[in-house]
């Protein structure tokens, strides 16, 4: 445990000096700028573009994060050579990718909790700003918590994202091609309803069913986000919140343990 | 290449500040110039390239909902545009594709929804005059969210404005069955039923959308939509006046001071936002000035 500790540790310094801080900071300024001019544009609708723009942004970032860091755990060591130095420390192969998953993951959470706190910090000062008609007009508060579910979601989302990116770059030396297959996959992911209705619009049944395989087999990225429900105050049942919590976790749970056996098995020699 | 100052290769900062500033300058002069040399072409006409709800939903990927804020404010803005410049002649055929796509990506897009109904039914100049688009926009609205009665009472609200006030009061009873409704329905259907497209059932149906709108840009057509009723019965009380000078003297009045001489006005005669009334002396007819926030006048007009 304590080696996954320090691995994670590493990871996560490194993502820092990686200057992944920075985006959280355009990140925010964007926000604050883009909420000043968007309310002279939006017919009254500034409260809900700044919280679509915010959720957006978050999702953006993260993903950007979680596929050109994560696909830089494995892979950028693989082509710096530098895995030869850890693999000969007493670092067993199970710990480098567990250590090296959570310290990323760890970083987007960061990321992310800072980017929520300036979310937050922003909607507080519109709703400042909105008088008393305007807020009763808006479906939801503008600090409302219940886009703390949005978030969330969008958090394991990443995580998974991460997972993916992870899992790429274990048996992929190339940086490029692990954040092709990863982007391909997020894309793919986006894409489970087409998947799930393929055998409507084709005549193959073999083509219909393996559309439907793709679509259970495919990390289901499109069941995260309840980004516009939030926004709009819409409820969201706890047992669809619980069910897709614990899809993520299996699912990134077996990519890391995949990520694992993958990596175990791999001759770097 | 060797640097002259001897630190090293490295430019001064003051040095540095003092060139950016100085380049800045010429940046900006040259976009003066420029603009003011050469003539900016008209803007092309806009274009859709994406006009299909269903790639742009996909092509959006987990990000809907911000492409839909983006079509929203690409539609109020191509709609504010003709507005703001008073184009008589513009035919909004972008307001109902850019309205589609928009809530296409956000089904859940109230406004967009109510924007669309009021501005797409309008008839020109205000508006495209394609009441069918509109129910059409309802229709979906409708389907996303069919616990809002705001929706049926917008259909109801389309077959008013084209007069036909049987159907604009069957909408209206539909609204006031949707649970939660409010409570002036069902007299707005039966009033619309009775004496609809008079200016009483007009003020009636605009005070009414001020009343329960929180939005505010429907709250600001709501109170213009007022001012210009109360302009629209100053016009008939006016011209009311001119007829019966017409009578006297055979002849319509030449203008308002022959008419406040002659003791049939008070004052030369303002409409609802302070400017002067026109009055045609030929036939006596009365309008408002393209210079008043009153112009134009809803064709869609009440008795």
């Amino acid at each position: 445990m304590r080696a996954i500790g320090l691995v994670a540790l590493h990871v996560f310094r490194d993502s820092v000096r990686d200057k992944v801080l920075y985006a959280v900071v355009a990140f925010a300024v964007l926000l604050i700028g883009a909420s000043y001019l968007i309310s002279q544009l939006t017919a009254g609708q500034d409260l809900k573009i700044i919280k679509d723009l915010g959720l957006a942004a978050m999702s953006l970032f993260g993903l950007f994060i979680a596929v050109f860091i994560g696909i830089g755990l494995i892979a950028k060591e693989i082509e710096r050579r530098s895995i030869y130095a850890v693999l000969v420390k007493p670092v067993r192969r199970h710990e480098f990718i567990i250590g090296k998953y959570l310290g990323l993951v760890g970083t987007l959470a960061v990321n992310l909790g800072v980017m929520s706190v300036a979310y937050y910090a922003v909607l507080a000062y519109v709703g400042q700003t909105m008088s008393e008609s305007a807020l009763q007009a808006v479906p939801a508060p503008p600090a409302d918590p219940r886009l703390l579910v949005a978030i969330a979601l969008i958090g394991l989302e990443l995580a998974l994202v991460t997972a993916v990116a992870l899992f790429c770059s274990t048996f992929s030396s190339n940086a490029l091609t692990s954040a092709g297959l990863t982007v391909g996959l997020y894309i793919a992911g986006q894409f489970g309803a087409d998947l799930k209705n393929f055998e409507q619009v084709i005549e193959s049944p073999v083509a219909g069913a393996v559309g439907r395989g793709l679509y259970y087999l495919l990390p289901n990225f499109a069941a995260f986000d309840v980004k516009a429900q939030v926004v709009h105050g819409l409820p969201i049942e706890s047992g669809y919140l619980a069910v897709t919590a614990a899809y993520g976790l299996a699912y990134v749970t077996v990519l890391v343990v995949a990520s694992v056996m993958v990596f175990s098995r791999r001759d770097f020699k | 290449m060797t640097s002259s100052s001897g630190s090293g290769g490295r430019l001064p900062a003051a040095r540095g500040a003092a060139a950016i500033f100085l380049l800045i300058g010429v940046i900006v002069t040259l976009q003066v110039v420029r603009e003011h040399r050469f003539a900016s072409a008209e803007p092309a006409a806009q274009v859709l390239y994406l006009s299909s709800p269903a790639v742009l939903t996909r092509a959006a990927l987990s990000f809907d909902a911000i492409v839909a804020d983006a079509y929203w404010i690409r539609a109020i803005q191509y709609y504010g545009r003709a507005r703001l410049l008073r184009n008589v002649n513009a035919r909004y055929d972008l307001l109902f594709p850019l309205l589609d796509l928009t809530t296409a990506l956000d089904p859940q897009f109230t406004v967009a929804y109510r924007f669309g109904a009021f501005f797409l039914s309008e008839r020109a100049p205000g508006g495209a005059g394609r009441p069918d688009l509109a129910i059409r926009l309802l229709e979906k609205a409708m389907a996303a969210r069919p616990d809002r009665w705001e929706y049926p009472h917008d259909v109801g609200f389309v077959y008013y404005r084209q007069g036909d006030y049987v159907k604009a009061a069957e909408w209206f009873t539909r609204a006031a069955q949707v649970p939660g409704a409010t409570n002036w329905l069902i007299p707005l259907a039966a009033v619309t039923l009775a004496t609809g497209g008079d200016i009483r059932s007009s003020r009636l149906l605009w005070n009414n959308i001020l009343s329960s709108s929180e939005e505010p840009w429907l709250r600001r057509t709501a109170e213009q939509r007022l001012r210009q009723l109360d302009t629209v019965e100053m016009i008939q009380q006016l011209e009311q006046v001119t007829a019966d000078y017409e009578r006297r003297h055979g002849r319509p009045p030449a203008d308002w001071e022959e008419l406040v001489g002659d003791g049939s006005l008070r004052g030369i005669p303002r409409d609802a936002a302070g400017h002067q009334f026109v009055l045609n002396p030929w036939w006596g007819a009365v309008t408002v000035t393209e210079d008043s926030p009153m112009w134009p006048l809803p064709a869609d007009n009440p008795r």
